[in-house]
């Protein structure tokens, strides 16, 4: 990776974070029953993302892990303003967008594009691929003749090997594999050429092969061209090897955070080393299928007191019930939140 | 006889620009209580072949031959209505890719499995009722969640739910495509062991398809090995995964990525997916493979088993067999 650092665009000064997310706060209000609004009290709420904070440098890929339902995707989602969060700032290139008007922010929508984590359901089935692909484009106006637009969907296309575009511009959502409409997915976020991709899970269908190349992609975009990168993925083991840093969320929070080879090789939250554990091996002759953190998930309604771990943590002591850990850095910028890390 | 075999099954589908070869003489066997895994590249087939076997085409797929044989029994050439009577969904059902996000979100959950088994049985309801909290049981999940809606559960309970549904009417055979891919580690092992465990106590046969090497390695028995519609190769599990014939297999199995190893580049196999209306001659694989030449441009390798019953499709398997690692150089360059 040596020599990729050192393509770095000249001017592109990487100590600077191109974005900075201060406490974000997000929660689904749900609507009351009749009981509990005569017994009043506050309004209940999904807490999908619950006071969230940290840095990616401009160039850096931050992946983030964590459980199903933890609230990868609402943070993903609240990053480039697509759900509102109640609460927090996030600072992109120096500017609150929070605070932008819908007006203010559209030119900014152009810099920052998101990879939608379900094909299946975040595809207008009636829009052709082209169009899919090409939607953003129109969007922002930004193609002066149907040759261009048709010659940018084709460099999109091939860059994600949906090859030969051609074969594919012109089918329907419902004509592709589950595979190949991640890929379009991904196509579609690139062809604006961003400085910033949220990528939520965008290789989750894609075998090896092809996962390779969409990971050497990202790797390559963020090295040579200074593209800003948070990767949500479950896959462990291509997060170490492509990102920067990983954070851990669980229930809304983050856990830990730090350089990708520190989390994964010196994990220091006892979720972290959970989910390092069940990572499965391939391997026929070694059954690895284990139960770690035994215990339902808790819901994000009402999660439990203290460390929001503790009813499934085999550390859990009495002070995890009762005060709720802070993420504190323990050196190199490895943050972790638990009392006994 | 195998409980369940399928000869040269070939479904292509109709689109403008030709035919789609999704699936392309697909052979193999399965017997009874015994999980076949089934990997290949995105798009080469897997979900189609699935859909085949359900009768469950698209307007446009099209059975262009072959035989699908249940304890001796044709199932392609039965009439619909037999079919979607006595086979479909009581004897071989479906957990298909993304389901999760396709369960009804108006409706309570316990209610849809019991849906699943209204319109394939003929019971009352309070018998369905209690067979769907049975069946919540069985995957785990409370009975006492019976009214919640879908948003209220999380995705491994979502999943678990779709198991439900499939295993509604007691099947035979359960076909799973990509039925952990949505996720996390810790969760995809509970639900990966609650299938385990179930397909154990009421010795359930099943095809797992997944592009996840280290699922089929926990979950089956055997493997079949796809690309470009054809089963390339075919073998225990074990015997697959040390010794792969194929140089496709080999690149896969190379190529999966191992926490363990340190940072370095991600592999992959050089080379894009195959165009499936106009696929490579001969082999279908030459145009990435390193060891390819002149007879495997023009002439396709036959499907022959090797030893046992490992089988594969190439013409130089004898180069694989003998240890040589021909992705290296390619690796390196
Ligand atoms: N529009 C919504 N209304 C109410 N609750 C929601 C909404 N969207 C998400 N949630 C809830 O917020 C929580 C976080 O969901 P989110 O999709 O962000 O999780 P995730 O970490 O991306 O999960 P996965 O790994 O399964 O993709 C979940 O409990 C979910 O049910
Ligand atoms: N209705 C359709 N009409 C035309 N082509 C189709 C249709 N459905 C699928 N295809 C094509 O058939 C091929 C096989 O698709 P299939 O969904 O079976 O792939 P897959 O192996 O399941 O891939 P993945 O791992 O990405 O889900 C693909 O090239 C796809 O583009
Ligand atoms: S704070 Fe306590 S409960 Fe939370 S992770 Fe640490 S030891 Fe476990
Ligand atoms: S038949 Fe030839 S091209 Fe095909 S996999 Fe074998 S060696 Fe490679
Ligand atoms: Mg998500
Ligand atoms: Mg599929």
């Amino acid at each position: 990776m040596a020599t990729a650092a050192t393509c770095v665009e000249v001017g592109i000064t990487s100590s600077e974070p191109l974005l900075k997310v201060v406490e974000l706060v997000k929660h689904f209000p749900l609507r009351r029953g009749l009981l509990s609004a005569l017994r009043g009290g506050p309004q209940p709420a999904v807490r999908a993302v619950d006071g969230v904070s940290f840095e990616v440098k401009r160039g850096e890929i931050l992946g983030i892990v964590g459980e199903s339902g933890c609230g990868k995707t609402t943070m993903g989602r609240a990053l480039l303003r697509l759900t509102e969060p109640q609460k927090g700032q996030i600072i992109f290139d120096g500017t609150d967008i929070l605070r932008l008007s819908p007006q203010e922010l559209k030119p900014l929508r152009r810099k920052m594009q998101i990879v939608f984590q379900d094909p299946y359901e975040s595809m207008n089935p009636r829009l052709n691929v082209f169009r899919i692909v090409a939607e953003p484009l129109r969007l922002q106006n930004l193609t002066h003749s149907r040759d261009e637009e048709i010659e940018r969907v084709r460099r999109a296309l091939a860059e994600v090997e949906m090859t030969p575009p051609d074969e594919y511009m012109y089918r329907y959502p419902h004509e592709l594999s589950g595979g190949q409409r991640q890929r379009i997915a991904i196509a579609r976020a690139l062809v604006l050429e961003p400085d910033f991709i949220v990528a939520d899970e965008p290789v989750s269908m894609l075998d090896v092969s092809i996962r390779g190349g969409i990971l050497n992609l990202m790797l390559r975009l963020s090295k040579e061209k200074g593209v800003t990168f948070v990767y949500i993925t479950h896959d462990l083991a291509t997060a170490r090897h492509i990102c920067d840093r990983i954070g851990v969320m669980y229930l809304g929070k983050f856990v830990e955070e730090g350089p990708a080879d520190a989390v994964v090789t010196s994990p220091l939250h006892p979720y972290t080393k959970a989910l390092l554990s069940a990572v499965l091996v391939p391997d026929p002759g070694r059954k690895s299928l284990q139960t770690v953190l035994s215990g339902e998930v808790p819901n994000a309604i009402h999660p439990p007191s203290g460390c929001r771990l503790h009813p499934r943590c085999p550390l859990a002591r009495p002070i995890c019930q009762e005060q709720e850990p802070e993420l504190v850095d323990k050196g190199n910028g490895h943050r972790v939140a638990c009392h006994f890390a | 006889m195998a409980f369940f075999e399928v000869k040269e099954l070939t479904m292509y589908y109709r689109t403008l620009r030709g035919q789609v070869k999704a699936v392309d003489g697909v052979s193999f066997a399965i017997e009874k209580g015994k999980a076949l895994g089934i990997a290949g590249e995105s798009g080469c087939g897997k979900s189609s072949m699935a859909t085949t076997l359900l009768r469950l085409l698209p307007n446009n797929g099209q059975i262009m031959g072959g035989q699908v044989l249940m304890d001796g029994q044709s199932l392609l050439d039965m009439p619909e209505e037999q079919f979607r009577r006595r086979i479909r969904w009581k004897r071989i059902s479906m957990i298909f890719q993304g389901a999760m996000n396709a369960l009804n979100p108006v409706h309570r959950v316990g209610h849809q499995i019991m849906e699943a088994i209204l319109t394939h049985e003929d019971v009352s309801p309070t018998e369905a009722r209690r067979r769907a909290e049975d069946l919540l049981n069985m995957v785990g999940i409370n009975p006492k969640r019976f009214d919640d809606f879908p948003h209220e559960f999380s995705g491994g309970m979502k999943q678990r739910v779709v198991i439900a549904m499939a295993l509604a009417c007691n099947p035979d055979l359960v076909i799973a495509d990509e039925p952990t891919t949505a996720l996390d580690v810790i969760v995809q092992a509970q639900v990966l062991k609650a299938i385990d465990d179930l397909r154990q106590r009421l010795g359930l046969s099943m095809i797992m398809i997944t592009h996840d090497l280290s699922v089929i390695a926990q979950m089956c028995d055997d493997v079949a090995i796809m690309y470009a519609g054809r089963i390339v190769e075919h073998g225990s599990a074990v015997d697959v995964y040390s010794q792969p014939l194929h140089p496709y297999t080999a690149g896969l199995v190379r190529a999966f990525p191992n926490i363990a190893a340190g940072r370095s580049t991600i592999r992959s196999i050089p080379g894009s997916p195959p165009n499936l209306i106009d696929p490579p001659t001969g082999c279908r694989f030459h145009p990435r493979c390193p060891l390819a030449d002149g007879r495997c441009r023009a002439e396709e390798p036959a499907f022959q088993v090797v030893a046992g019953r490992h089988a594969v499709a190439c013409h130089k398997a004898d180069v694989l067999a003998g240890g040589v690692d021909i992705w290296q150089q390619r690796q390196l360059a």
